[in-house]
């Protein structure tokens, strides 16, 4: 815009030589900046096809239909070792969703609960909450997860003492196993319900909007959609007539049977994970409710606002405005730092791709598609973030 | 508060005597009062959060400096019921140079102690001058010098046996170092007018953020050697060095286009009427302002490049994360990855928490914003 208007401004002179014409500079130096980028690009690509054909090395991506002949440790799926690689890289790319996901809900809550303890009166309080974010900042998230790992290895007894901090729940040096629930139809009516009823105060919220807007009425969608959202699966769950049979953990011999087992791995690469981006979350969670002026509220509460709507209304919408934006960038660095399970063991995408390097030599394929996987999360996460981010956007005018 | 607002305005019935004595807020009773227990919820928070520290930090501190075991072998510490901080100091030479020639040890703890203290000189901003640029540079070729030998009759050591604390020290220096002004001109490409210099910058910054360190790092060690013409073999360290550079470069870039977007366009444009050309515009008016705001982004940044070095344990290069572990592997130490791990924790945070506050001191000493107390 600005560079149109200069360079309108200043019309070619017929008497100046071309090479001063700053449109002519301007194409010939992106002429040159391409052509040089070019030109390394073939230099390298020349010189890797020629080392690919003197080691012999098969290039393109068949090898994903061949058996992969590795047991992987643990599976959303079913999958064994029969199964082709491009399966086995499937089931590592689910293990990182599944890590992920997880990860990034436990954040948020510890992240928000320690940047409000941060901004705690209690002196106490708000010093260890400090302390806590400066000493897990400061630290490699690789060294955390290898000291939780170890501590699961070295600190916690074999199956046959494990811990038994509730009725149920172990903890040992195979993990954490919980209680698991005996399958039932009625927990599958239960997800449909608790779905019906979230889209059921969807609607009830656009409705409640527009008759507010035309006839000045508000309606407590709120409250309406609590009542919704926590009944439709209670009052299926009651029509099923309350099955609650689940299976406790019991050992035999030197394992558990029944109940769920977190391994190891997937806990110490949890709780490191949690631990240290809760710490980022929370500088951001305090920065955004520091942001939003006192006069807001004072403002908010002149009005006649009760202090719900107060923190709804006026509070909130401000300080997510200000926390969205780094809290997406801190979501995407726990889903690359998930990368790390490769050092401890956890079977994530780049651990899985890394076996498949090892045993089929296709090093340029296989961290091609490890930077693939990444790109696509990356750039999903953040064009949902951007989304919200637009929809809770100021509008200036 | 309360008591104040009495005395201003007493209420004819009231009489001096009925007035109860304003609550202290001086002393060491009145700070407990004021910081720990001004409402009943925070006298309840503050009791539990005393008693989660008393079961948490006492025995602590008996497992870490009460029971310890400081120094002797490891069967001593198997006896004892505390730390065994014998790990460390029975391996500390392994730990911080890991395969560096036992008897040419002295050679990387000079390059380190010249490292600190010119890192320690560079600290005050009287020191910035010609002179320390000119001691940088000395200084660096010197640390390289006494870590590879082969001049002065210093037998050469291969960087293959490099390894401990010089490694990530090297890592991270030379990486920050070579990706600050690789990021400021990413960050100048991708606010560029020029469309195809702007295309390849975008790319670039999108791309590597996008993507984890350590597939860089794979890339770095597995596809890096295909790239060279046959018979041309670049050193590991050397591999892992770039791909940390190409990182952190694109992460700079973000922080600095920040900085350079919170320029207003006035100064763009009494930069052009004064007749400076593009290069003239950016080094005197534009950049100086922009770095500025953006200090503070930019010490996590290279906070979390020096993090991010301890990642190359993957690609089996060892640092000192690696050297510790292959002491933990030895049976003899196994079982005490605890005190080990502990002792890394305090070497990063020392590392981190100074850069940190060295950080905070030059945005204070740089800032022009005299409402805010300079």
């Amino acid at each position: 815009m600005d560079s149109s208007q200069t360079v309108a401004s200043r019309p070619f002179h017929p008497k100046e030589p071309f090479w001063l014409d700053p449109r002519f500079r301007a194409l010939l130096f992106q002429a040159l900046v391409l052509g040089a980028v070019a030109l390394l690009a073939w230099y390298l690509m020349a010189n890797t096809i020629a080392n690919l054909q003197r080691q012999k090395i098969a290039t393109g991506f068949a090898f994903l239909e061949k058996e992969a002949a590795f047991e992987i440790g643990e599976s959303v799926i079913s999958y064994s070792a029969a199964d082709t690689y491009a399966r086995a890289l499937f089931v590592g790319a689910l293990n990182t969703v599944k890590v992920a996901a997880i990860g990034i809900g436990l954040t948020v809550v510890l992240g928000t609960f320690i940047g409000i303890a941060r901004l705690s009166s209690n002196w106490l309080i708000a010093r260890l909450a400090a302390v806590y974010i400066e000493v897990m900042q400061d630290v490699p998230v690789l060294l955390q997860l290898f000291f939780w790992y170890a501590l699961f290895y070295e600190m916690l007894p074999g199956p046959r003492q494990a811990l038994n901090p509730m009725i149920g729940v172990y903890v040992c040096n195979r993990g954490l196993i919980v209680p698991s629930l005996n399958p039932h139809p009625a927990w599958r009516w239960m997800i449909l319900a608790f779905t019906a009823a979230m889209v059921a105060s969807w609607l009830l919220r656009a409705w409640a909007r527009r008759r507010q807007d035309r006839t000045g009425r508000p309606f407590p969608v709120f409250r309406t959609s609590l009542v919704l959202v926590l009944g439709a699966p209670l009052v299926t769950w009651w029509a099923f007539g309350f099955p609650r049979a689940v299976t406790l953990p019991e050992l035999q011999g030197f394992n558990f049977v029944g109940g769920k087992t977190l391994s190891p791995e997937f806990s110490a690469l949890l709780l490191g994970l949690v631990l240290y981006t809760a710490a980022f979350v929370a500088e951001i969670v305090r920065a955004g409710i520091q942001a939003v002026g006192k006069g807001q509220r004072e403002a908010a509460m002149s009005l006649g606002l009760r202090p719900a709507q107060v923190l709804r209304l006026v509070i909130l919408p401000q300080a997510l405005r200000v926390i969205i934006p780094p809290l997406t960038s801190q979501m995407l660095n726990l889903t690359k730092n998930s990368s790390l399970a490769v050092a401890i063991g956890y079977p994530d995408f780049v651990s899985v791709a890394n076996t498949t390097i090892n045993q089929t030599g296709q090093s340029i394929e296989g961290v091609a598609l490890i930077m693939a996987v990444y790109l696509f999360f990356s750039l999903s996460t953040s064009a949902f973030m951007n989304w919200y981010n637009k929809k809770a956007r100021l509008v200036e005018r | 508060m309360s008591g104040f607002e009495r005395t201003m305005s007493p209420r004819p019935s009231q009489t001096p005597d009925d007035l109860k004595p304003p609550v202290t807020t001086v002393g060491p009773l009145g700070w407990l009062r004021k910081n720990l227990f001004n409402t009943p919820l925070n006298a309840v928070l503050t009791g539990l959060t005393l008693f989660f520290l008393w079961k948490t930090v006492l025995p602590f501190f008996r497992w870490a400096f009460v029971d310890a075991v400081w120094v002797g072998p490891s069967n001593l510490c198997r006896q004892s019921e505390g730390a065994c901080w014998s790990v460390i100091s029975q391996n500390i030479r392994f730990i911080l140079f890991g395969f560096y020639p036992y008897d040419q040890q002295w050679r990387p703890i000079t390059a380190m102690l010249l490292l600190l203290g010119l890192v320690f000189f560079s600290r005050d901003r009287k020191f910035w001058t010609k002179t320390l640029a000119c001691a940088w540079i000395v200084g660096l070729g010197a640390m390289g010098t006494l870590m590879a030998g082969g001049l002065f009759g210093l037998p050469p050591v291969e960087s293959t046996q490099w390894g401990g604390l010089p490694l990530t020290l090297l890592l991270a220096v030379f990486g920050l170092t070579a990706a600050y002004p690789l990021g400021v001109l990413l960050a100048l490409g991708r606010q560029s007018r020029l469309p195809a210099v702007k295309l390849l910058c975008v790319v670039y910054i999108e791309l590597i953020r996008g993507v984890p360190l350590i597939s860089l790092l794979f890339m770095a060690s597995i596809i890096f050697p295909l790239f060279l013409p046959a018979g041309i073999t670049i050193n590991k360290i050397l591999r892992a060095q770039v791909a940390i550079i190409l990182f952190t470069a694109a992460y700079i870039a973000e922080v600095v286009r920040g900085g350079l977007q919170a320029i207003p366009k006035g100064q763009y444009e009494a930069a052009e009427s004064l007749g400076l050309n593009y290069y003239l515009t950016m080094r005197l008016v534009v950049l100086p302002q922009a770095l500025k705001i953006v200090i503070p982004p930019t010490v996590s940044i290279l906070i979390s490049a020096f993090k991010d070095t301890s990642l190359v344990v993957i690609i089996a290069l060892y640092d000192v994360l690696k050297t510790t572990q292959t002491v933990l592997s030895n049976p003899e130490w196994m079982g005490f990855s605890r005190e080990a791990y502990l002792f890394l924790a305090i070497l990063y945070f020392a590392g981190c928490f100074s850069m940190s506050h060295a950080g905070r001191r030059l945005e204070r000493q740089l800032s022009t914003n005299r409402q805010e107390g300079g």
